[in-house]
């Protein structure tokens, strides 16, 4: 029961830290419930006994990626160009993007119904103290059954930062010349 | 039975253990952090030849309190430009942070909020930093030059830093081969070494690492009061700045915690396992026994009665607490509380040791300019924290293939030495050369 309590708990903040995300006018208010929603999900993680992947995402999102956005929307004063920026609502966009994200969750409903076992909710599933510890189970797939994509991952994200540095170098030359 | 009040008396039998820690720990920290601060104020005044807050209470004892009490009735002001919400959260936010990242801590075998995270020491370093997001916020809200300066340094110096103090951190989870924190504490048991002079370089980065995450001098640009007023606290005033505050002292009680587990043998009493040793575990009784006596002693010097009635009391609780201690030597069904006493007893010893190595390195080392700071960092720190992980890993690997580990251990960390002497040397005549050729302000730096 406290699982079920700690799940409808955590998906609750989520939901509404989201909507809160999206409706607020206020780009660090709209950081700062976007952190709620994020600590959130790392919450539900947790709850499922993903202790690794919850503090992955601590560490990675809230701590790291929200940290540069904050640091960004401060050093861009995007509340003072928004006075001069209006979003506006293309409505035939918003009704096609809803259409295509309604279709998608109804057909995964829909299909999983369909997977052995009883669907999206798997019943009778191992207690969570059971499982082995999660980082090193996940270490161990990535360097074993996932070497490859691992790789090519990293090396994709080598590339992208040295590629990153290289621009803001070559900014940065142009400038003082 | 009403079953609502069964279910929760049901958790209460399952979690009674981690509930009481987790409100030891929220209410025990803060007065513990003040405490720190008047240790601070009379360590300084020590080493400035001063005698320090004498006044409340014999020798100061009552400063913290005196200190919290004013904080908690001066006017709460809140700027007009200021943004509500966020400066309403920020401190809430950097306190919190710190408060939740001891829940993993490890205070001893038995006082551990989140027993069964095989993480652990991910916990406490993820949550402790988002601590900067109180800060970076806070600074934001504030909607002021000082407080925005002071809160971009203070996360450009925390993004340099971090990754420094991980990837020393990494050094001694290679030695550990565990992330969960009772883990680490194992395997140092098991190696009958504690990790610092295992990896000693790495126990040295993340010294420097730990002091300029938690902004404190001489890393304390975020605050420096000639430049910035009070950096990203320089709005705040009451009860919210005593929130920082304590958060920040918090946050260097977690630092000191994570290092004490890591590189200086957890709640392991020194050379646990050296049988003649053994009667190193009366001595926490009689440390406090000896504290009680000197206060005794102390307590004949008073200059008011008052006074020398306080410093019998504290005589008295310092013999109460050793009796604690003490008491289950003598009593054969309380022997199973003596690791755990003893354990906390050395944990808090080790953690009171490093904060005092902060402390000194305050009132030794002037400031650091913020381009040397950046310097530091990321040219010196970063690349010696780098080949250090691949040193401790060949030295492992030496290890596994029959050479000696100590030989294998001196060998690796006089190569991470010479490669720091070069860095250095490197760095130096990179910037001399590029000081004689301009003397062109750093436009990073601030």
């Amino acid at each position: 029961m406290l699982d079920s309590i700690l799940f409808y708990f955590f998906g609750g903040v989520a939901v509404i830290g989201a909507a809160l995300m999206v409706t607020r006018r206020n780009a660090i208010h709209s950081a700062v419930f976007l952190i709620t929603t994020l600590l959130a999900t790392a919450g539900i993680f947790l709850q499922l006994g993903a202790e690794f992947l919850f503090i992955a995402q601590i560490i990675l999102y809230v701590g790291g990626i929200m940290v540069l956005f904050i640091f960004v929307i401060m050093l861009v004063r995007l509340d003072v160009a928004l006075h001069h920026i209006r979003f506006r609502m293309k409505s035939l966009v918003v009704t096609i993007v809803i259409a295509v994200l309604g279709a998608e969750a109804g057909a995964i409903i829909y299909y999983a119904r369909k997977l052995p076992g009883q669907g999206l909710f798997i019943q009778n599933m191992a207690p969570a103290s059971n499982l082995t510890p999660n980082s090193e189970k996940l270490a161990q797939s990535l360097f074993t059954n996932y070497l490859l994509p691992f790789e090519i991952a990293s090396v994709l994200l080598l590339v992208a930062m040295v590629g990153a540095v290289v621009m803001a170098k070559n900014k940065k030359r142009t400038e003082d010349s | 039975m009403n079953p609502t009040l069964h279910a929760i008396l049901v958790f209460l039998q399952t979690w009674w253990v981690e509930l009481t820690s987790g409100v030891v720990i929220v209410a025990v920290v803060p007065l513990v952090a003040g405490y720190v601060v008047l240790v601070e104020r009379k360590l300084m005044a020590d080493m400035q030849a001063r005698l320090g807050p004498m006044r409340v209470g014999p020798h100061g004892l009552l400063q913290p309190i005196a200190d919290a009490v004013k904080l908690l009735i001066k006017e709460d002001i809140i700027p007009d430009e200021a943004d509500r919400l966020i400066f309403w959260l920020a401190p809430v936010i950097s306190m919190t942070a710190a408060l939740t990242s001891m829940g993993a801590i490890a205070f001893g075998p038995s006082f551990q909020v989140a027993r069964d995270i095989n993480i652990g020491i991910l916990f406490v370093l993820g949550v402790s930093s988002l601590g900067f997001l109180g800060i970076i916020l806070g600074g934001w809200a504030s909607n002021s030059h000082y407080s925005i300066m002071g809160a971009l340094r203070s996360t450009a110096q925390l993004v340099s830093y971090e990754t420094a103090g991980g990837l020393a951190i990494i050094a001694g989870l290679l030695l550990s081969g565990t992330l969960s924190i009772s883990g680490i504490v194992a395997a140092q048991e098991k190696y009958h070494v504690w990790f610092i002079f295992l990896a000693p370089v790495a126990a040295f980065i993340y010294l420097v690492a730990s002091i300029a995450e938690t902004n404190r001098a001489p890393f304390d640009l975020p605050e420096a009061e000639s430049e910035l007023v009070a950096g990203y606290m320089t709005e705040y005033s009451g009860f919210r700045w005593a929130l920082y505050f304590l958060g920040e002292y918090a946050n260097m009680i977690v630092v000191g915690s994570i290092a004490t587990t890591l590189f200086l043998g957890g709640w392991l009493r020194p050379f646990p396992n050296v049988h003649w040793l053994n009667w190193l575990d009366f001595l926490p009784a009689l440390i406090i026994a000896l504290i009680g006596v000197y206060s005794i002693y102390r307590a004949g010097k008073q200059p008011v009665m008052v006074q020398t009635g306080f410093m019998w009391a504290v005589a008295l609780a310092c013999f109460a607490v050793a009796l604690i201690f003490a008491m289950p030597w003598f009593v054969g069904t309380l022997k199973f509380v003596i690791p755990g006493l003893n354990g906390a007893f050395w944990f808090l010893l080790k953690v009171s040791a490093y904060i005092y190595v902060f402390m000194w390195l305050r009132f030794t080392l002037p400031r650091y300019r913020f381009d040397q700071l950046m310097h530091l960092g990321w040219y010196i720190l970063i690349p010696l924290a780098i080949v250090n992980v691949f040193a401790v890993g060949v030295a492992m690997l030496l290890e596994s293939n029959g050479v000696n580990r100590w030989l294998a251990l001196i060998l690796t960390t006089l190569v991470t030495l010479v490669f720091a002497i070069l860095l250095v040397r490197w760095h130096d005549r990179r910037t001399e050369s590029a000081s004689t050729a301009s003397l062109a302000p750093d436009s990073y730096a601030g």
